[in-house]
């Protein structure tokens, strides 16, 4: 526990490069699945081509996901940004097919109702779809982030500084503490992040406090509850 | 890009599939760690996860298994686990077993629960037994969310192998570790393709065992129910929510 006060500030470093490295993709993953998974939920072809080549990225492992990125794009091996780009690309695989299930999950009575008033397109997409499935999307964004957290760490075996850095440095000295400083330090941050994205989706979507409950069950991917890497 | 064609030159030297640390023996090396540890693993998840989903006892510890399995960084698990037990074949199989049991034990368990009750009241009030109602009604309706758990397990089992080479654990991931070390990047891509080889045509052999040998549910089995919003979640969404309740 010593240990953990007099290194306080390579802990506090590691933890804010974790924070980085972690939100980037999350938040960039959501971003890009929306358009996506709207279009995966309007058109069937859509639906099973996005799906495959997100499965398919998806099974790649990590290691070796942060190893070709730079080959593919020509950056520095020890940049992090290949580490981003790795994790958004997951993050997309698995967010697609939650955004996909959640704005499916929009009542078509609703929809038909929004158009018959007048609403364009846009106007319904950003008024009615969008707001509708949003537990949902809470639902599969907060899974996205737990599992980009916990993969951040992989990348400090390329070099690639985060909490991940205690594990690999831990193991070298073959001090235990170390290694559980940095397991304890990126739970706390994954449980950070789950509890400020629920505040969030409390924040923007007060009609649902009393029915998050429910409806936060219905998540998009089987394969995105049952976590690999 | 280049680099890619030295890496595959890399794969297609023959030099490089001859001796103690061929190809062809890290190749071997990763299967006997897979399939070892998913053997385990399901000897372990697959009996706990029939009890669970049958019984409805439990379920905290399934549901708990696999948000914990989400959130543990798999370096740091590898890292203590490695320490504690020592390097070599054993603990290796052992960690691999510990990151194979959530996702096998939350497919089975999902796949068992996602029975519609009513089915399973049906199956017992025919007078079957209730190890009878698990293997002729719950087995075969809950069989593809099972089977995506084992895939699930197989690819973590497989992605983690890789990792554990770090921890001087023999596989594919020797190729990665070795050329990151020694700047020899030629090999460490070698090593990345075949890391993706593998992992992808495993994952497709499963599928298409999925696809004609697995038994899959119509959409008509399991009763529809309303959200409170008053829409219709579609069957097979209802049942994958099953692991998510409690987060």
């Amino acid at each position: 526990m010593e240990w953990v006060w007099t290194n306080f500030g390579l802990i506090w470093g590691l933890t804010l490069s974790q924070v980085w490295l972690s939100a980037l993709p999350i938040v960039i993953g959501f971003v890009v699945s929306i358009p996506l998974g709207y279009l995966a939920s309007r058109s069937r072809v859509a639906r099973s081509i996005l799906l495959s080549v997100g499965g398919i990225l998806y099974t790649i492992p990590s290691l070796a996901l942060f190893i070709v990125i730079p080959v593919v794009i020509g950056t520095s091996l020890l940049d992090p940004i290949n580490v981003i780009i790795a994790l958004t690309i997951y993050a997309v695989a698995i967010m697609v097919r939650s955004s996909a299930d959640a704005f499916a999950s929009v009542p078509g009575s609703v929809q038909d109702s929004a158009t018959a008033v007048g609403f364009s397109r846009a106007q319904r997409f950003f008024a009615v779809d969008f707001p509708l499935s949003g537990p949902v999307l809470l639902a599969g964004i907060r899974v996205v982030s737990v599992s980009t957290v916990s993969l951040v760490s992989v990348g400090s075996v390329i070099g690639v500084s985060s909490l991940g850095f205690l594990f690999t440095d831990g193991f070298q000295r073959r001090f235990y503490t170390e290694i559980w400083a940095g397991i304890v330090g990126t739970l706390v941050v994954a449980a950070v992040f789950d509890i400020a994205l629920v505040l969030i989706g409390r924040a923007l979507m007060p009609w649902n406090r009393r029915a998050t409950p429910n409806l936060a069950r219905i998540v998009g991917s089987k394969r995105s509850l049952v976590l690999r890497k | 890009m280049n680099l890619f064609i030295e890496g595959f030159g890399w794969i297609f030297d023959p030099k490089h599939w001859v001796g103690g640390s061929s190809i062809a023996v890290r190749l071997g090396e990763h299967f006997q760690y897979t399939g070892v540890s998913l053997f385990f693993a399901a000897l372990i998840a697959v009996p706990l996860g029939l009890f669970i989903g049958h019984t409805g006892k439990g379920r905290g510890i399934a549901i708990a298994a696999s948000n914990v399995a989400r959130a543990l960084p798999t370096l740091g698990l590898l890292a203590v686990l490695i320490l504690s037990l020592g390097i070599g074949l054993l603990p290796a199989a052992i960690v691999l077993v510990i990151l194979g049991i959530p996702p096998l034990l939350a497919g089975v368990y999902a796949g068992i629960e996602s029975v519609d009750p009513q089915t399973v009241d049906a199956a017992r009030a025919m007078g079957m037994t209730e190890l009878q109602i698990l293997r002729k009604v719950e087995v075969p309706l809950g069989a593809s969310l099972i089977f995506g758990g084992f895939r699930a397990a197989t690819l973590q089992v497989i992605a983690s192998a890789v990792v554990a080479a770090y921890f001087s654990l023999g596989g594919l991931g020797r190729f990665l570790v070795d050329g990151l070390a020694q700047n020899n990047y030629p090999e460490m891509v070698a090593g990345a393709i075949l890391v993706i080889v593998v992992a992808l045509a495993v994952d497709g052999i499963l599928a298409i065992i999925q696809r004609f040998v697995v038994p899959t549910v119509s959409s008509g089995t399991r009763s529809t129910k309303r959200t409170a919003r008053g829409g219709a979640i579609p069957p097979v969404a209802q049942s994958r929510t099953l692991i998510k309740e409690g987060q």
